[in-house]
């Protein structure tokens, strides 16, 4: 099972490599993780996508909870929550393929953020449906390079972690 | 006016916290430091002969007297010596604080003369860690890590301390403002009350059970919850097994005391808990040394877990009622509120637990010839009535004295177990002598683990720190060697110790008295006349090359089929 983990430290040096350590020596599994300053400039704010099971999940809160930095830790709901990743690609194309893709990222609501001679970087954000959707459409193409932020997510509504 | 420099607050914060005596070793990054404690007043320095015998008796100074250890050590190599025994301190949770040296905060990464990243190596075996990069953060710094170190789950806090911050100065005013500032951990509050409804959920079920059974860890010992464990014992009328570290948490003398459960624990210990119908665990986090395979143990029970550590709570074994919450605070809510005259009556489950517990008691065959291991803990055993400070390496003598010697005393053990580390016995020792001078201190030790740390012989020498060594010596290493006896067929692969150095003209060399048994009708007599001397001594005790510890669960075996109930195989 897909977790979407929130969690809130203080904004010092070693703190990241505190949580990735924890990960790693625990062999709790991270999809991806984010890291950045929060609205509050002496915290920092960490979303962590991970898979287990849930006596994994409530150790992976529990270990967290034990970092002596970590002031939050929050499961986020994955059913009542906004999530979004930004994804950069640069996609390959000639002469023939170009309008193609150019139109397929405009359906999609993707920014063309760099135009090459035989290649086109695209930007794109949303849900991980929305994202793989146009990477597998892109995928005819010839995908040169990908880079992703990895996701962030907040509560729906007036719900907030701290 | 006056100024004091980086190496004096750090002494000066140290006294204010209460530290009277630390282990240490100095070095390059440590010189101003030691410039300082040269004549610095009201803390006592013990010069170990190696940084690992400096943090294992701070280690076991924390443990005997239940204040923070402290050891110190320079920079890089000196930093990474200490590495084993932060990390016996961690997996045992014992309060301790580590100062290391650092290179000047300008030669940081640049992979300079004796540069270790510290912090970093540090991170998964420290309750945490800092690096002191202002000397106005020093004072606070080290009053979070005493606070750290010995609230909550205790465990060791390293702080690594930059040669340039140890010679930077501020003024005395300064100096005084800074330090009574109040220190604030958002991230950090342990939860010492335990749960009002989980509590009354608990007495509940204590109350109903008709097979119940306490597993009683450190986490007693830590809390200092002597009290009020023997009260809930006491009212409760519960049969009571110990974790290793848990031993003399109840007198080896209380009937209901069922001594050690695991694998190598007591028949009745370990046959109780496969048929109890609750188990009440108390500080104490399931360990696979104590559960063996985990399906198979305590299958009929339900659980509550107190402990103080939420993230031990469901980590090994799920309980039906966890309790998270200082064990002396939980006991003594639970002793208040539970009815006596609402307790089932257990008088056949006590009886049946007794009777394993007289059916099987730990047992060996003596002999007229040799000294057998299990005689010499026996012998110590009575000598001091079970109430001598009592240290051990690790290995088979180990797990002999958690069998023979009767724990009466709560607080008296130090033997490394949750990590096992060979080596620990004589410096732990040392330290543990410092910390409770008056009282009889003895090290068991193998002939195996005393040559890791041998040159803590010359520290007690030099301090004359009357620890009291018996040294068992089967030239073997025995617990290895026991285990390619029963599980790979007698192939002894690199455990014959046969080729030993002379113990008795090493002790002569540290210039420390040695006494060799050989004849086991001499045993009790020489042990007793040495015990009771106040100089330093080893006792070298040869035994019989290939004992076995016994009764025994097999690695992922279940507690109730163990080999060797009758101490034989």
């Amino acid at each position: 099972m897909k977790h979407i983990i929130s969690v809130i430290v203080e904004n010092k040096p070693g703190v990241l490599a505190r949580v990735a350590g924890l990960f790693s020596r625990r062999g709790f599994n991270i999809e991806s993780l984010t890291v950045g300053v929060t609205e509050d400039p002496t915290l920092s704010r960490m979303t962590i996508v991970s898979t287990g099971d849930d006596a994994t999940l409530e150790q992976i809160i529990k270990q967290l909870h034990k970092l002596i930095d970590t002031i939050k830790v929050v499961d986020l709901p994955n059913d009542n929550s906004v999530k979004r990743e930004l994804i950069l690609i640069k996609v390959d194309i000639n002469e023939k393929t170009r309008s193609e893709v150019v139109q397929i990222s405009d359906i999609f609501r993707a920014k063309i953020v760099d135009v090459g001679k035989n290649s086109l970087t695209i930007e794109i954000t949303g849900e991980e449906g929305k994202t793989e959707a146009f990477i597998n459409l892109m995928n005819q193409f010839g995908i040169k390079e990908l880079v992703r932020t990895g996701k962030v997510a907040l509560h729906r509504g007036e719900k907030t972690v701290m | 006016m006056e100024k004091i420099n980086g190496a004096k607050i750090l002494l000066e914060c140290l006294k204010r916290e209460g530290v009277r005596d630390i282990f240490g070793y100095p070095g390059g990054a440590v010189i101003p430091l030691y410039n300082e404690i040269y004549d610095f007043e009201g803390i006592n320095h013990i010069l170990t002969r190696h940084e690992q015998g400096a943090a294992h008796a701070a280690d076991g100074y924390a443990r005997v007297t239940g204040r923070v250890g402290v050891c110190l050590a320079t920079s890089g190599p000196g930093a990474t010596n200490l590495v084993t025994g932060i990390m016996t301190a961690y997996m045992d949770s014992i309060p301790m604080v580590a100062i290391t040296g650092q290179v000047a905060l300008s030669m940081i990464g640049k992979d300079a003369f004796q540069e270790s990243d510290i912090t970093g190596i540090t991170l998964p075996i420290t309750k945490h860690n800092y690096l002191v990069k202002d000397i106005l953060e020093l004072p606070k710094i080290v009053r979070e890590a005493f606070h750290i170190a010995k609230t909550g789950r205790p465990g060791p806090v390293l702080i690594d301390f930059p040669k340039d911050i140890q010679t930077t100065e501020i003024t005395i005013e300064e100096f005084n403002r800074i330090f009574t500032k109040e220190i604030k951990l958002t991230g950090y509050s342990p939860n010492y009350e335990g749960h009002p409804k989980q509590i009354k959920s608990a007495i509940k079920l204590i109350e109903e059970a008709k097979q119940p059974l306490i597993l009683a860890g450190a986490g007693i010992i830590r809390s200092k919850a002597y009290k009020e464990f023997h009260e809930f014992v006491e009212k409760t009328d519960i049969p009571v097994a110990t974790t290793l570290l848990g031993l003399g948490t109840l007198p080896a003398t209380n009937p209901l005391s069922l001594g050690m459960i695991g694998m190598h624990g007591t028949v009745a210990a370990n046959y109780s808990a496969y048929e109890a119908d609750l188990i009440i665990a108390i500080g104490m986090r399931f360990d696979d040394r104590v559960t063996g395979k985990l399906d198979t143990f305590i299958p009929n029970a339900k659980i509550i877990h107190i402990d103080i550590d939420p993230a031990e709570i469901g980590k090994n074994k799920k309980p039906d009622i966890p309790i998270v919450g200082d064990v002396k605070n939980v006991l003594s809510k639970i002793n208040e509120k539970i009815r006596i005259n609402k307790i089932i009556d257990k008088k056949d489950w006590i009886d049946k637990v007794l009777n394993w517990k007289k059916e099987y008691p730990n047992s060996y065959t003596k002999s007229d010839d040799i000294i057998k291991p299990q005689q010499i803990i026996e012998t110590i055993s009575k000598i001091t009535d079970g109430k001598a400070v009592i240290i051990t390496d690790v290995g088979q003598h180990q797990m002999w004295t958690a069998q023979f010697y009767d724990f009466n005393i709560a607080g008296s053990l130090c033997t490394s177990g949750g990590a096992g580390t060979m080596g620990y016995g004589l410096p732990a020792a040392l330290g543990a002598k410092v910390g409770r001078p008056n009282e009889p201190v003895i090290a068991i030790v193998g002939d195996g683990g005393i040559q890791m740390t041998i040159q803590e012989l010359m520290t007690l020498h030099h301090y004359n720190i009357g620890v009291k060594i018996v040294l068992v010596n089967n030239s073997y290493l025995g617990m290895v060697r026991q285990w390619q006896e029963i599980f790979h067929n007698r192939r002894y692969s690199s455990v014959d110790l046969n080729i030993n150095p002379n113990f008795m003209k090493l002790a002569d060399a540290y210039g420390i008295k040695g006494v060799k048994i050989e004849n086991p009708n001499n045993l009790e007599s020489i042990l007793k006349e040495n015990i009771e001397s106040d100089e330093p001594v080893l006792i070298e005790c040869v035994v019989a090359k290939e004992e076995n510890v016994l009764p025994m669960v097999p690695p992922g075996g279940a507690g109730h089929k163990m080999m060797g109930i009758r101490g034989e195989l």
